[in-house]
């Protein structure tokens, strides 16, 4: 039956009640009564239909209890009951399928953004195809309104794109050669042309449809808790069902015990919420793995934060060449020529700097030799170069005179990173690389604490004075600097051998470790990077701090509609057990209640789908309570 | 081993899970069915050759839910 027809009958039986009640009023009982009986019919019979189904394939159901009830009811001779109580579940199946569409809306919005066809330009001919023909490498060009139907590297012109179906940003961003676009997005205004790396399911936009789907099918224990207590409510009921008629012959009673047996609020409470919560995430730019992730996040107490790339842009500048004997381009010049193979991203600001000055690359390295968290080695024109921290170049027995060492000193106090080059054990030169902070990071971390968060680390591989600069401007309470990443992951353990419950956030990659090791792990600027969206246990798509303020907050809001959900399921059920029992329960007010407890819970987590947390901040910024309470009250 | 994807109209009762899931799970040559209750989608792992996906499309249809779209891979 689709919900057309299930929307129809609901409709003739709903006005067929009317009348049979007119007919009560004036007094005419034998219409009454007819009109009753056809309403039944009407609405009972799809009920009954859905029941021989299920039986058919051995499978038991809920129709089949309410079925038992309406003929038992007709059998009786009480057909206002039986007339309400088919009426009332069908329209209460009505409801919750259009209340719970609500609930999934956001993922419902998210794969409409999915894009339908794409212009291909093949041999210089222009073909507009449905995106399930474009190949790997084709060449997709897309213009002002239109929508990119890969993921791929721009090859020509320049956009300004809306990647809200990505990141939930929906401030255009620029476009221009060798950056990378994603499906999904919208070409605000502009022209480019693109060649297809990722097509299909591969693309990120799929990847985070796929993602989403599968997390809101993960159970939190609270599920698992109801499912069991529904498993065990539902044949508990009808047992009694059949002991009360064989003690009491009253059949009435009886039936009633049948329809109070659908477990429905109590298997939907606590999934209404998860979902409509999980989805809300998604359409800001926040992946959260799973209902038991959000139970989790919403229990942390203590953040561990990574420098470069979490609470700086991560994307450093030379600020300052220091050349000692040399020229400042020439000393540019190798130590770029050797940086080109690493993927360190200080190194690949050197190199971009290098290209900036247009110096020419022209040697290449040989026996280059990366130490990790510390620089690099390498052979160059029959040179050693050793490049690197202050550690590498004393583990290397390369002394730095005092001057070298108080300039660098000086230039890491202004929040610089300093990195040595020596030519064949002496020190040259001092490159210095700054990063900025992001700028939301210092109202990300007080809305963070206002929502309940006790303890905030910084960890980094960077030097003490840039590390210690960063975490006084931002008011962080520990940092830990000059870390390699395993330091981290011992770091990261040892807090939670102490109790707290941790999340650490980092670019994802070089923090994989010990991302994977605190109870949360969120990754930062997911977009495209495979690694980050495996590891992490929340992906936040847009490289934004307050995104994980947001994700943080949320995780409380769900947890708390969640548990107001439960309360109530559990809650009506057992008022309901007791009216049944003391008799002030019949079948029609039994239905009733049931079918609007149900709608109560999907209404409750309807609210989790319009939730933002800043109305939640700017109403409580002292604690966390006042937070939940903003929630409850109605955002 | 096949893996589809059934696209239904929203499921709204959580009971349907259960039906489709045992009913799924009892025909011969089907790994394992799984509903997706949220996304209204039913995924299963079955063998080609012991059970046409047509198959496994009427046993949905039969139990009172329209298959909408299917996907194979």
């Amino acid at each position: 039956m689709t919900g057309k027809t299930k929307r129809n009958i609901t409709a003739i039986t709903g006005f067929l009640l009317a009348i049979a009640f007119m007919f009560y009023l004036t007094g005419w009982h034998l219409p009454q009564e007819i009109i009753l009986v056809i309403s039944t019919i009407i609405a009972g019979f799809p009920i009954l239909i859905k029941a021989i189904q299920a039986l058919r394939m051995k499978a038991f159901s809920i129709e089949l209890l309410v079925s038992i009830a309406i003929i038992g009811a007709l059998f009786i001779g009480e057909y206002v009951e039986s007339a309400i109580v088919s009426f009332l579940f069908l329209f209460g199946a009505y409801l919750e399928a259009r209340t719970l569409e609500q609930t999934r809306s956001s993922l419902k919005k998210l794969m409409d953004m999915a894009p339908l066809e794409a212009t291909v330009l093949r041999d210089g001919v222009r073909w507009t195809l449905p995106v399930e023909e474009v190949l790997i490498g084709d060449l997709v060009a897309i213009q002002s309104g239109e929508k990119v139907a890969i993921d791929g590297k721009v090859v020509s012109g320049q956009a300004f794109i809306n990647e809200a179906a990505i990141t939930g940003e929906s401030v255009p961003a620029n476009k221009k050669m060798e950056d990378t676009v994603y499906s999904g997005t919208m070409v605000d205004h502009g022209y480019i042309e693109v060649i297809a790396e990722k097509i299909g399911d591969d693309t990120t936009f799929s990847k985070i449809i796929e993602l989403v789907e599968e997390a809101q099918e993960s159970k939190t224990k609270t599920e698992k808790f109801l499912e069991k207590f529904a498993a065990i409510y539902t044949p508990a009921i009808i047992v009694v069902a059949v002991l009360v008629f064989l003690v009491t012959r009253n059949i009435e009673f009886t039936l009633t015990f049948l329809v109070i047996a659908c477990p429905g609020a109590l298997v939907i409470s606590a999934p209404v919420s998860i979902v409509a919560g999980i989805g809300n995430g998604a359409k800001n730019g926040v992946l959260i793995k799973g209902g038991e992730i959000m139970e989790k996040l919403a229990k942390v107490n203590t953040i561990v934060f990574d420098k470069t790339g979490t609470i700086t842009k991560g994307c450093p500048e030379v600020t300052d060449i220091r050349a000692f004997s040399m020229k400042e381009d020439d000393l540019l010049k190798i130590v770029a020529e050797a940086e080109v193979v690493s993927e360190h991203h200080l190194g690949q600001s050197i190199v971009k700097e290098a290209k900036t000055r247009s110096v020419p690359l022209s040697n290449k390295p040989d026996n280059v030799e990366i130490i990790k968290g510390n620089g690099i080695r390498a052979r160059l024109a029959g040179h050693q170069l050793t490049v690197g921290n202050r550690k590498l170049m004393l583990g290397n027995g390369i002394s730095i005179s005092p001057e070298a060492d108080a300039y660098a000193v000086d230039r890491e106090r202004q929040g610089n990173t300093a990195i040595y080059v020596a030519v064949n054990r002496s020190v040259e030169g001092i490159i210095s690389i700054a990063d900025q902070i992001r700028p939301e990071a210092a109202e990300a971390i007080i809305n963070l604490r206002a929502a309940g968060i006790k303890q905030i680390y910084m960890l980094t591989g960077d030097n003490r004075y840039t590390a210690e600069l960063v975490a006084s401007k931002l008011g962080i309470d520990h940092v830990f600097a000059e870390m390699l990443p395993e330091d981290k992951v011992t770091k990261v353990q040892q807090l939670k051998d102490e109790g707290l419950r941790v999340a650490m956030i980092g670019d994802g990659i070089n923090d994989a470790p010990a991302i994977a090791t605190a109870d949360i792990g969120l990754a930062m600027g997911g977009s495209g990077s495979d690694v980050s969206m495996e590891t992490a246990d929340v992906v936040l798509m847009a490289d934004k701090l307050d995104k994980f303020a947001h994700a943080y907050s949320l995780a409380q809001a769900t947890v708390s509609n969640m548990k107001q959900n439960t309360f109530f399921a559990v809650g009506t059920v057992v008022l309901l057990l007791i009216g049944v029992i003391l008799q002030k329960v019949f079948l029609a007010s039994g239905m009733f209640i049931h079918e609007l407890s149900v709608l109560i819970v999907i209404l409750n987590a309807i609210r989790l789908v319009r939730y933002t947390s800043e109305k939640a901040w700017y109403n409580k910024p002292t604690s966390r309570n006042s937070a939940t309470q903003q929630v409850r009250e109605g955002v | 081993m096949t893996t589809v994807k059934f696209q239904l109209e929203t499921l709204s009762c959580p009971s349907c899970v259960k039906k489709i899931e045992s009913a799924l799970n009892k025909q011969e040559g089907v790994k394992d069915a799984h509903v997706l209750f949220n996304s209204s989608k039913v995924k299963a792992n079955f063998d080609e050759t012991l059970i046409p996906i047509e198959q496994l499309e009427v046993t949905i249809t039969k139990l009172g839910y329209s298959v909408l779209s299917k996907k194979v891979s």
